[in-house]
């Protein structure tokens, strides 16, 4: 049978892996090889090598952006997580109307960034209009801007996943340590937490690259503003490439080592998680 | 757990979500307010209510359409959604069978790609990526969903060859043997039963493509096609203030139809959501 199907790879394969070259092996090769030049388009790129790489931290605001945005991150993961877990262990129990409630707390994630971007800035504005400022004020506004926004449209996501994983805790468990008299708090620590510790790795992994990439909601929001100071990596990185005239390969260079943080980020994190998920 | 029993108190767990699910959809109400509102009244008094010589009826709306070119940027971001996710459907699924199916070198090499690809944060190769597209003449509604097959083919391989894994050899090994070839035997044994897996796999991408900014962005001929979201950044562009009653106008013509695929398909959607993150 294997025989008869590999004939037919024009058919199957093809299609997906020319689109995949296109679409991604190509750039990507590209991308690390030009990220060693000098280049302003494609065509006219000379190798210079690791110059661009020294460049990277000549001007202290990819230093800034990277503190940001692990700040960021890490605030927005926790907030995240511990909410939306509460919400979820809240709404698997029997209460009036929780179908309703899981609906409009998911709502949020359809909406794309650069449209919540906007909605917030007229709310937060909004109410910064009282002490007479604008978000645009200072880098710390901005920064509670975005956590709010962040934590709005995440949470309903994290929730959905949180209910699904306590509702895959088998009732017999829940049953016999209630007949051995647990307290509230131990079952939540001693029996919840670990069975639904995979989907703990999902949430916090999904969280944490979502956060560290955010790129279309930090362009609609603060953009950047005062002065770059609430500059996210991506936003960064965008704007050195396509701000700059001749700074085309200092972006590409930030943009591998932002690359190689995400990678490190998402191995560390899922070899930490999933050494504490147990055998279910 | 404790499904059956009513909650202790249920009716003040009510009571709090209620609540906290009207500031969960204010953000969205306070934008469709201002919708309304003369566009100078917009900063300035953003929590009243348009009356009398605030209320401009539905100008805002002619003004942002008008503007931003909305009706034809809908149609484009529809056409694209609709097609890359018909597209990527059909390829990887395919492809993933293909790959479980077929297990040498090359195919096993195209899978841990695929994994590789679903990391790599898109600034990594926006630029290579924008130029590639520039070169071969893809910078149209058609040729970017070549770019989203390549570019979204990672997480739907990753999460159709999870599935395939999981069917038996048998019916297709009866239906090659009956005369079928591997064409038929995908299309009629196989794809029928991944239906559940395509769904999700859909949902997935529906959102990421329907909400995507910076690649269409990079990669559309901006000056003959808009999506939603470049229409609504396009607002923002660099001629002095931002006419603040076209956005409000342009952002709840963004967010209703989002709204209203929510709330018909949600079953799907969460659904979706939940198998997505499980595999993911």
């Amino acid at each position: 049978m294997q025989n008869s199907i590999k004939k037919y790879f024009p058919v199957f394969l093809l299609p997906t892996f020319l689109a995949f070259i296109i679409g991604f092996i190509a750039p990507f090769a590209m991308g690390i090889y030009l990220s060693f030049c000098k280049f302003t388009t494609v065509t006219d790129a000379q190798f210079i090598g690791f110059k661009n790489y020294t460049k990277i931290f000549s001007e202290g605001d990819f230093t800034h952006a990277l503190w940001y945005t692990s700040a960021f991150t890490v605030v927005t993961v926790i907030i995240i997580n511990v909410i939306a877990f509460a919400i979820a262990l809240a709404l698997t129990k029997k209460i009036k109307g929780r179908n309703t409630f899981r609906t409009v707390f998911f709502m949020p994630n359809l909406i794309g960034g650069i449209v919540l971007g906007y909605i917030w800035q007229l709310l937060l504005n909004g109410i910064l209009l009282n002490v007479g400022k604008t978000l645009s004020y200072s880098a710390t506004y901005g920064f509670w801007g975005l956590v709010i926004l962040m934590c709005w449209q995440q949470i309903g996501y994290m929730m959905i996943i949180y209910i699904a994983g306590i509702q895959n805790v088998p009732g017999d468990i829940i049953e016999a340590a209630q007949v051995d008299g647990v307290n509230k708090w131990q079952m939540l620590k001693d029996i919840i937490l670990p069975m639904v510790m995979p989907s703990i790795t999902v949430c916090t992994f999904l969280t944490l690259t979502n956060s560290f990439k955010l790129f279309d909601q930090n362009l609609a929001l603060t953009n950047g503003e005062p002065s770059n100071m609430s500059e996210l990596l991506a936003l960064n990185i965008y704007r050195t490439f396509y701000g700059r005239n001749g700074w085309e390969g200092v972006g590409q260079a930030k943009a591998v080592v932002f690359f190689i943080i995400v990678a490190i980020i998402a191995v560390a994190q899922n070899k930490l998680t999933r050494a504490k998920e147990v055998e279910q | 757990m404790n499904e059956e029993k009513e909650v202790k108190g249920g009716i003040f767990f009510t009571i709090g979500f209620a609540l906290l699910s009207l500031v969960w959809v204010f953000p969205i109400i306070l934008v469709f307010i201002n919708s309304f509102k003369k566009k100078v009244y917009i900063s300035r008094q953003p929590f009243s209510i348009p009356t009398d010589n605030m209320f401009v009826k539905f100008e805002n709306y002619v003004n942002g359409i008008e503007k931003t070119g909305l009706i034809s940027a809908f149609g484009t971001s529809l056409f694209i959604t609709i097609f890359s996710v018909i597209f990527i459907i059909v390829c990887t699924s395919m492809a993933a069978w293909y790959i479980i199916r077929v297990r040498n070198k090359f195919t096993s090499m195209f899978y841990y790609l695929c994994l590789f690809s679903m990391i790599v944060p898109f600034q990594m190769v926006m630029f290579t990526l924008s130029k590639i597209a520039n070169m071969l003449h893809l910078s149209n509604p058609v040729g970017i969903i070549l770019i989203y097959l390549g570019f979204g083919a990672g997480l739907s391989v990753f999460m159709f060859t999870g599935f395939v894994k999981s069917i038996p050899l048998e019916m297709e090994e009866a239906a090659m043997i009956d005369g079928c070839t591997p064409l038929q035997t995908f299309f009629k044994i196989v794809f029928p039963v991944m239906k559940p897996t395509a769904v999700s796999v859909a949902i997935l991408q529906a959102m990421w493509i329907w909400n995507d900014y910076l690649l269409p962005y990079l990669v559309l001929d901006l000056k003959k096609y808009k999506t939603i979201p470049i229409a609504v950044q396009y607002l923002k562009g660099g001629y002095g203030a931002v006419d603040m009653g076209a956005m409000m106008a342009v952002l709840v013509i963004a967010v209703i139809p989002i709204v209203i695929f929510y709330l018909v398909c949600q079953k799907y959607i969460i659904a979706g959501v939940i198998s997505g993150a499980v595999k993911g």
